[in-house]
């Protein structure tokens, strides 16, 4: 299992960084989601998989936290799911507003002129 | 008790005060005057109990906790020495406020003047009785940033504007350097207390920084009062208006640096590195200054220059550091407060009766104006150090201690050689003063009939004249309790005996006086035809300006240097950029981890599950499809990497993470949508874009995908290390213990975001609403792309219906496109809304205990709003729902800081939360924390700043087909006038 999250994390990022290198705003864009997918599980991973112990505490009595997934990186990675939305929605404005000014999508405002 | 609140008084008084002066109106100087000499001798009157306390080397203190744990604290206090401080700052104050009544003119904005003076003056007495050292700097700064702000006072004038900023630099930078010595100097002495310093001494001076203690801190201290080679600021400082160059720049602000030096010399002083930087400093500004002086042509420049040679002078006595030295050192601060303070109003005078300040057009003016030309004449003899005037007194001690023995190097053998021939020089210009502006023939090119001031802008320069006189004559009746309670403060116990009176015998000191008086006079009349005709600087030192060569200095730390290694590392190109940002962080990392043991994995196969693998194996499939496809497939690449999200929120289910794999998908919905919509406004790429199969494109690809792959296989590593070693005991421990207990919920991932750590969930949903707000903002002036304008070929089958018919012909209007086109989702999305409603408001209650929560909630209600927009079009939902994003995200975030601020009342910090249980009929049992309250703020925010984005982005394509129709007409004025007031109306009803 860890292995195989391990794995998953590599190529999300992996495939996050390539495309945040190139040139087109679509592939950035589609990269930054991936890599925040990543990054994402990566900082859950952080408080070690367990399966069927939702940190869901019982109603008082004593409370064994190795019963239960740790909480900490869960509610970490909550608000950035939200946030990276945000930035996702920030960046998608800023690139059609880009596009309309300069008549390309490409990074850099204007296609290579190589 | 009563002095220690006097000591807040002084200290919080004229900040107060300044707050009322700016909020007085523009003409209101009468007003101004009484509010601002108001505070002045309030705070005379509030040092006057405190003299007894502190006349025998008592201390006043007074502390406030502000964060103990990092050892500050707001504490203030006062001894002798920083009483004598105080009696100049509010004194020679009071004098100021009232001379600047009648120097500004009528056009002159008067609140910002007095405002900025009484927050200088209170920032002056923070860092006086500061007591502890970091507060101490900052007062420091503030004494800086006024000064900055008030040479800038006439800011439509340029040379005020150039010398503002040069003096915010120098002494701003002087500044951090100080604050670096006392951060490392209270390291050092174990204590940022000053008491605790100041008796650190021993400790201090054998610690390894003391080096670098020592110059930090002589940076901080020489900057502040002008010494060389800093000293050029202060000339240029001399465009501010004039009773700012008496106060701050001659009196108050530039003996900080002096202050501390006196202050700290205990500390730091009695080394021969000390005595040799300080001194020798000192030395060097006390005969630059007095030789530059005597060349200045300005009234204001050669008091200017002055002032640097008598701070040299004080500094050059710090240095010396004996007991003697420091007394002639405190002596000398106030006399030269007093005597120059007056010396720069009478200067005013003459600027402001003549119009000019330029000794080489004034003459004679003792006939016009006799009574100034009187004062003027006295307080330039102290500056000369006649007898009989407060100057002579210091200055033989001066004298005395500069022909004394302190450790028999060339410096300390020079030094009685030195101090005459500066004061050779100070006698000659004190004499140029004199003799060019009140002597000789009425002036009669003067831009101004000059006449006597009005009274009551002459009575300050009377009182301080005075003094002068009074001091002069009976120093030890006049002013030695005080002095003695000053030297106290700073020697304690190796106080020396120092004697106050005005005849000490036939000694060197008198002889070195009386060998300055006569020299001086004879170079004045040997010199005085020549001075007018140079070039403000004898010889070689006319041409070697600090003020060029600092220019020289900005100039190349703020554009060539910053020009060359942009030319070296930089690129316009964003993918270079990256590239470089990307390796630096690989670098940093790899550095870091480097050999590091803990990341040796334990067991290699923990646990394995065939599923798993395979969920991932499509998880990973999507990742690399989305990365292959984005470029030519822009469509295929979303829905890939829909799957990535996808099996990322399994992921999260799988592994005991319910609250994010609900959110994971809601948001994932949200995303989908949003970049359906944008890519509406992209442009098609199904062509070959020229050039991306040929060789360079490849070789980018090639590298770009090396480095990627070794980010990935790096944050694989390191996640398969960490996961694989146990956790051991763990801050998320507390959280699971304590989650019911002290949060009264049961779900501990919703009861951290809203009530352990709910002031970082505010500042969460903070950013999330200003991000709404600027994507809605860049989206006001958006223009979408010529060929982005046309309709979509799926849109264009049927006939358009007239976008801009009129509201209530709507619901009767012919089927538009949406009925057709999508009739039966259009018409299941309809009816879900109450559903989709039901299921968030059911997400967000059941929060605090199950999954769900203000997060998930809001994400959800704004789907279900979403989908309205889908199911038919923009007009249609907005004619039936009214969506005012905007004040939801306002609502929630004064949902959440009240909720937050409410715990106040109860008498708890910010965002204490309380709960427990209510009964409510029919539904049972209720949590009725006040965080969910908190989650309502979070829920609202969330629905607002969603709903804004994408209702943003959405509106575009009214925008276009506005576009369109206005392309197709012809384009006339009236038409497209009529166009900008619906686009704002459009706005205003999609905002506000």
């Amino acid at each position: 299992m860890e292995l195989t999250l391990s794995l998953g994390i590599g190529v999300l990022v992996a495939s996050g960084v390539w495309l945040a290198l190139r040139p087109r705003t679509f592939q950035v864009i589609v990269g930054l989601a991936l890599l925040s997918y990543g990054v994402n599980l990566f900082i859950f991973a952080m408080g070690r998989l367990v399966t069927g112990a939702a940190p869901i505490m019982p109603k008082g009595g004593f409370v064994n936290p190795e019963r239960y997934a740790d909480p900490v990186p869960q509610a970490l990675v909550l608000t950035a799911i939200v946030i990276s939305f945000a930035t996702t929605a920030l960046f998608m404005v800023v690139i059609m507003a880009s596009r309309g000014l300069t008549g390309t999508d490409h990074v850099d405002g204007k296609e290579r002129s190589s | 008790m009563l002095g220690q609140n006097l000591l807040l008084l002084l200290a919080v008084l004229p900040f107060l005060g300044a707050i009322l002066a700016v909020t007085m109106p523009v003409g209101a100087r009468n007003a101004e005057v009484l509010l601002a000499g108001g505070v002045m001798v309030a705070g005379l009157l509030g040092l006057a109990p405190l003299a007894g306390e502190v006349a025998d080397g008592g201390v006043v203190a007074r502390s406030i906790e502000w964060a103990p744990s990092l050892g500050l604290d707001m504490t203030l206090r006062l001894d002798g020495f920083s009483w004598l401080m105080l009696l100049l700052v509010y004194g020679i104050g009071l004098m100021v406020v009232i001379y600047a009544r009648y120097y500004l003119s009528p056009d002159d904005p008067v609140p910002r003047f007095y405002g900025f003076l009484l927050a200088f003056a209170g920032a002056m007495a923070g860092m006086l009785m500061a007591g502890n050292i970091i507060l101490m700097v900052v007062f420091w700064e503030l004494t800086s940033l006024f000064s900055f702000l008030l040479i800038g006072y006439w800011h439509q004038n340029g040379a005020a504007r150039e010398g503002a900023r040069t003096a915010l630099i120098v002494t701003g930078a002087g500044g951090l350097c100080l604050l670096m010595a006392m951060v490392l100097l209270g390291h050092a002495a174990g204590s940022y207390h000053l008491d605790d310093v100041l008796r650190a001494g021993d400790r201090v001076r054998a610690h390894p920084w003391y080096g670098w203690i020592l110059g930090l801190f002589l940076i901080g201290a020489f900057t502040k009062s002008a010494q060389f080679p800093f000293h050029f600021w202060l000339p240029n400082a001399m465009a501010a208006p004039t009773p700012v160059s008496a106060y701050l720049h001659s009196a108050t602000m530039v003996k900080a640096g002096v202050f501390l030096l006196v202050r700290f010399s205990p500390v730091l002083g009695g080394t021969s590195a000390w005595f040799w930087v300080v001194a020798g400093t000192g030395m060097a500004t006390l005969l630059l200054g007095a030789v530059i002086a005597t060349w200045r042509n300005d009234l204001k420049g050669l008091l200017a220059y002055s002032t640097i040679s008598h701070l040299g002078l004080i500094t050059a006595l710090a240095g010396m550091g004996s007991g003697g030295a420091i007394v002639a050192a405190i002596f000398h601060i106030m006399n030269h407060a007093v005597f120059k303070a007056s010396l720069f109003m009478a200067a005013g005078i003459i600027d402001h009766e003549t119009g000019t300040r330029d000794m080489r057009r004034l003459s004679g003016l003792r006939h016009s104006m006799p009574r100034t030309a009187a004062l003027a004449i006295v307080a330039a003899a102290a500056m000369a150090g006649v007898p009989l005037l407060n100057g002579f007194l210091s200055k033989e001690m001066f004298f005395a201690e500069a022909a004394d023995w302190h450790n028999g190097t060339w410096l300390d053998n020079a030094l009685p050689y030195i101090a005459t021939l500066a004061s050779v020089f100070s006698v000659a210009y004190s004499l140029r003063f004199i003799v060019s502006v009140f002597f000789g023939p009425p002036a009669t090119d003067l831009p101004k009939e000059p006449h006597e001031p009005p009274t009551w802008m002459r009575r300050p320069v009377e009182l301080l004249v005075a003094i002068v006189l009074l001091v002069g004559l009976w120093p030890a009746a006049m002013i030695g309790t005080v002095l003695h309670g000053g030297v106290l403060a700073v020697l304690g116990e190796s106080t020396p005996y120092y004697s106050l009176a005005l005849w000490h015998g036939f000694n060197v000191a008198l002889m070195m006086s009386l060998t300055a008086l006569v020299l001086g006079t004879a170079v004045y009349f040997v010199m005085a035809p020549r001075l007018s005709r140079a070039n403000e600087a004898p010889g070689i030192l006319s041409r070697i300006r600090g003020q060029q060569i600092f220019d020289r200095l900005m100039l190349a730390v703020t554009r060539r240097w910053p020009a060359q290694l942009y030319r070296i590392l930089g690129s316009p190109r964003l993918q270079v950029q990256l590239r470089l940002i990307v390796l630096l962080s690989l670098g940093a990392t790899a550095a870091t981890l480097w050999g590091f043991a803990g990341l040796v994995p334990r067991e290699w196969l923990q646990s394995f599950d065939a599923t798993f693998a395979l969920l991932w194996m499509a998880g990973i499939a999507c990742a690399i499809g989305a990365a292959v496809q984005a470029k030519y497939h822009r469509f295929a690449a979303l829905a890939l990497l829909g799957g990535a999200g996808l099996v990322t929120a399994m992921t999260f289910a799988w592994l005991s993470a319910p609250d994010l794999a609900v959110t994971q998908i809601l948001v994932e919905i949200m995303t989908t949508v949003l970049l359906l919509l944008g890519l509406r406004w992209l442009p098609k790429r199904l062509q070959e874009i020229p050039g991306d199969a040929r060789l360079p494109a490849r070789r980018r690809r090639a590298i770009d995908l090396v480095i990627a792959s070794i980010c990935g296989a790096g944050v694989a590593a390191i996640a398969f290390a960490v996961m694989t070693v146990p956790p051991g005991p763990t801050i998320g421990d507390w959280f699971r213990r304590n989650a019911y207990a002290e949060g009264g919920g049961t779900n501990a991932v919703n009861v951290i975001l809203v009530d352990f750590r709910a002031f970082d969930t505010l500042g969460e949903i903070t950013v999330l609403g200003i991000v709404a707000l600027t994507c809605y903002a860049l989206l006001r002036r958006f223009r979408p792309a010529p060929e982005s304008v046309a309709l979509p070929s799926q849109q264009t089958f049927n006939e358009l219906p007239p976008l801009n018919c009129p509201r209530e012909r709507e619901a009767e209007r012919e089927p538009t496109r949406h009925d057709l086109m999508m009739l039966i989702p259009s018409v299941i999305m309809q009816w879900m809304f109450p559903l989709t409603v039901a299921l968030a408001m059911y997400l967000f209650l059941r929060g605090h205990d199950l999954p769900g929560g203000g997060f998930a909630g809001g994400v959800g209600f704004a789907i279900g709003l979403l989908l309205q927009y889908l199911a038919t079009d923009v007009r249609f939902v907005e004619s039936r729902i009214t969506i005012l994003p905007v004040r939801w995200i306002g609502l929630g975030l004064v949902i959440a800081v009240g909720t937050g601020m409410g715990s106040f009342l109860f008498g708890y910090p910010f965002m204490t939360a309380h709960a427990q249980y209510v009964t409510l009929p029919l539904i049972g049992q209720v949590p009725a924390a006040t965080a969910l309250i908190f989650d309502l703020g979070v829920f609202a925010t969330v629905v607002g700043a969603t709903v804004l984005i994408q209702i943003a982005i959405a509106h575009q394509s009214l925008r276009s087909a506005r576009l369109r129709a206005r392309e197709s007409a012809d384009g006339a004025d009236a038409r497209e006038e009529r166009e900008h007031r619906q686009e704002e109306q459009q706005q205003q009803q999609e905002g506000v």
